[in-house]
């Protein structure tokens, strides 16, 4: 398979979409998608969770999702790391969806191949078609790997390998094995982090694919330790790669980066500086893709324009209180997070949860300093571990106010101790899911029918 | 004044994977809650082992971490075991428990030289050992952690066991041991990190620093019910 390189200028509509050919196996797709739709309605009228028709048809049909994505002109596009997955996707089929592509994306967080076939299953026609030009996917490591095995990707990019749910996957280096085995599964070209050791170092085993390349620039480097910088006294990793798109400065909301010889500033809604290395990492890839194609004053245009994903830096306006659920999920995602956002001026919640999505060994909240939390300290901890998360606070000398293990009352007292200020919640998977729900009683949110 | 207590903390950069950082911390803190003066010493491959080091830590790696720092620690094998005849409080967790060791021997028939501190044997497990523990010492009381481990490890004459597992696997999933002690050494499979949740070992670790130091040591009790409650918590989340 080649690459789509013959794209005169912006794709539109119709230089990109052909008419469906009829594809392979109508009737095959036809009893799948009758099937999968039915468990899906069934689902719903029990109010279940939104994997469950993938996991019926991935077992009754396992090529449905190859045979519903092979015709896609610009191919299938897989997005996997540690770290940034979700607003890394949301800002790609953004950027994408700009340049005149109909994009077919998995919804934000169902990063296993079943949750990408319930979404296939509501956007296909009966014969099994899909009306899109890409398909962008936020895929977890492991079924990233099973994933590709079954649909091998044209494009894939490759964020960060740090320690998170170990338990589930052993070690950050088996963590990495994973993701080069999807690099070598891609057909089209692969794009790395050229600061993370791990990552970068995939690309001597790919002899044969085109690499490029996304980081920050020298100046920059500091401030996104990687996991064997945050122990011990290591240098920097020594990035050896050039860039295809650089992260170079970072002067509040605005960001600077660097392609084409060129350096373009743009205000960027997403909020957290690793959110700015995650555009330089989408910039990169749509430049993949679209190879010459890309104009870039819509580019920035839209960049600007890409909002949080669901509880990554989210802002939620509930009875007059600004609620900010940021994600935390390692201690390199929990060290930056703490230090991009100023703890003073609002009240401060840290909901942690030991739930199989999070991780059900909490030690790694033991690698991350919460020093910087000291003054003012922290409101309240919360989630199924707010004990041990108190003891971890307790030995950075961080006073807690509170600890209330249940996150439905947690929240009420939270926002009634807020007393008006902007209240931030640090919070686990599982719990930014239920704060979620929590919230969505209260006020609309994307994402969640109430 | 006399000099801080020097907590010695082996091979932070290598070795570091389970929140062993909380070890050190916990240490740390304990001392300079109570008073006493305390630092951290880091040492790393190639670095001198400090002679006036007052407590040794050292955690657990994944498996690129090992082979890292082997011929490193086999070097300083006879000064550390010096050092362990001497009565020097050592903790070590996981990937340094199983180093501290005779000998790790991989699953692919590969021999892993370790250092002999401990009277202890490690084989690969076929499989890993995973989730929250809860062991009985006579000693400590309930010792409470978390293992991640494919490394089945058994004891030698020389060896006690730690604790005995209540919840868990421990040493090997068979013999129902977790951890191994001589002298002032105790080696662990339980991380979470340890000393955090279990006090009653850091300020074991602790009373014997100042015994060696002061030639005597009173140590005042703290505040456990911020640790208690996590402990209560740990001890009743699922395996």
């Amino acid at each position: 398979m080649t690459r789509v390189t013959d794209a005169p200028g912006r794709p539109s509509d119709a230089t990109v979409r052909r008419p469906h050919p009829l594809p392979k196996r109508p009737l095959r797709n036809a009893a799948t998608v009758l099937i999968g739709r039915g468990a899906r309605f069934l689902t719903r009228l029990r109010g279940g969770g939104t994997a469950f028709p993938g996991l019926i048809v991935e077992h009754l049909d396992r090529d449905f999702a190859a045979r519903a994505l092979a015709q896609l002109p610009y191919g299938v596009v897989v997005i996997s790391g540690t770290n940034g997955k979700t607003t890394t996707t949301r800002v790609v089929t953004e950027l994408l969806r700009g340049q005149g592509l109909a994009v077919f994306t998995n919804p934000s967080g169902s990063n296993y191949s079943r949750g990408v076939v319930s979404a296939l299953l509501g956007r296909v026609d009966l014969l099994g078609r899909l009306d899109a030009d890409v398909a962008v996917l936020e895929l977890d490591e492991a079924h990233g790997v099973l994933f590709a095995d079954a649909v091998p990707p044209r494009f894939a990019l490759l964020l960060n390998v740090l320690r998170d749910q170990l338990d589930r996957f052993g070690e950050i280096d088996h963590t990495a094995e994973l993701l080069q085995a999807i690099a070598a599964r891609t057909t089209g070209a692969v794009v790395l982090n050229r600061d993370d050791r791990r990552i970068a170092a995939i690309a001597a085993s790919l002899p044969h694919t085109p690499v490029r390349f996304f980081g920050v620039g020298a100046s920059l480097a500091g401030r996104f330790p990687g996991d064997d910088e945050m122990h011990g006294r290591e240098q920097q990793h020594q990035a050896v790669h050039d860039a295809d798109v650089l992260l170079t400065a970072i002067d509040s909301a605005r960001a600077t980066f660097d392609f084409d010889g060129t350096s373009h500033a743009v205000d960027l809604r997403l909020r957290g500086s690793y959110n700015m290395v995650n555009a330089a990492a989408a910039i990169a890839l749509v430049r993949a893709v679209l190879g010459d194609g890309v104009e870039d004053t819509e580019l920035l245009r839209t960049l600007s324009a890409v909002t949080p994903a669901f509880g990554r830096g989210e802002t939620i306006e509930v009875h007059g209180t600004a609620v900010e659920l940021v994600l935390v999920k390692n201690p390199a995602g929990f060290r930056l997070a703490i230090q991009s956002f100023d703890a003073a001026d609002c009240a401060t919640v840290i909901a942690i949860n030991d739930h199989d999505n999070d991780s059900r060994d909490v030690s790694w909240l033991w690698d991350v300093d919460f020093g910087s939390l000291r003054h003012p300290g922290v409101d309240l901890v919360t989630g199924t571990r707010a004990a041990e998360m108190a003891l971890r606070l307790r030995y950075d000398d961080v006073p807690v106010a509170h600890v209330e293990s249940d996150l439905r009352r947690a929240l009420d007292r939270a926002l009634a101790l807020a007393g008006g200020r902007p209240l931030r919640i640090y919070c686990t998977y599982t719990a930014m899911l239920q704060l979620r729900r929590l919230l969505a009683a209260m006020t609309p949110l994307e994402g969640i029918d109430r | 004044m006399t000099d801080p207590i020097r907590i010695v903390h082996l091979y932070p950069r290598d070795m570091n994977i389970y929140g062993d950082h909380g070890n050190v911390l916990t240490l740390f803190r304990r001392l300079e809650w109570r008073g006493y003066r305390a630092e951290v010493h880091e040492v790393h491959r190639g670095d001198p082992l400090p002679i006036s080091g007052d407590i040794l830590v050292g955690g657990g790696g994944q498996d690129s971490g090992q082979v890292l720092v082997e011929a490193d620690l086999l070097a300083r094998g006879p000064e550390l075991r010096a050092m362990a005849d001497d009565g020097l409080p050592m903790l070590l967790v996981c990937g340094l428990y199983q180093m501290f060791g005779h000998v790790f021997r991989s699953g692919g028939g590969q021999v892993l030289e370790g250092i002999g501190v401990l009277d202890v044997e490690t084989v690969a497990g076929a499989d890993r050992l995973i989730g929250n523990v809860v062991a009985r010492s006579a000693e400590f009381g309930d010792v409470i952690g978390y293992e991640n481990h494919s490394g089945r490890t058994t004891l030698g004459p020389e060896a006690q066991p730690l604790a005995r597992v209540s919840r868990g696997a421990g040493n090997n999933g068979s013999d129902g041991t977790e951890g191994a002690r001589r002298d002032n050494v105790i080696g662990t499979y339980l991380h979470g990190a340890l000393l955090p949740k279990n006090p009653s070992i850091a300020d074991r670790l602790i009373s014997v620093a100042l015994e060696r130091r002061l030639g005597s040591a009173s140590l005042r009790e703290l505040d456990e019910s911020t640790t208690e409650a996590a402990r209560r918590l740990a001890a009743a989340r699922p395996r």
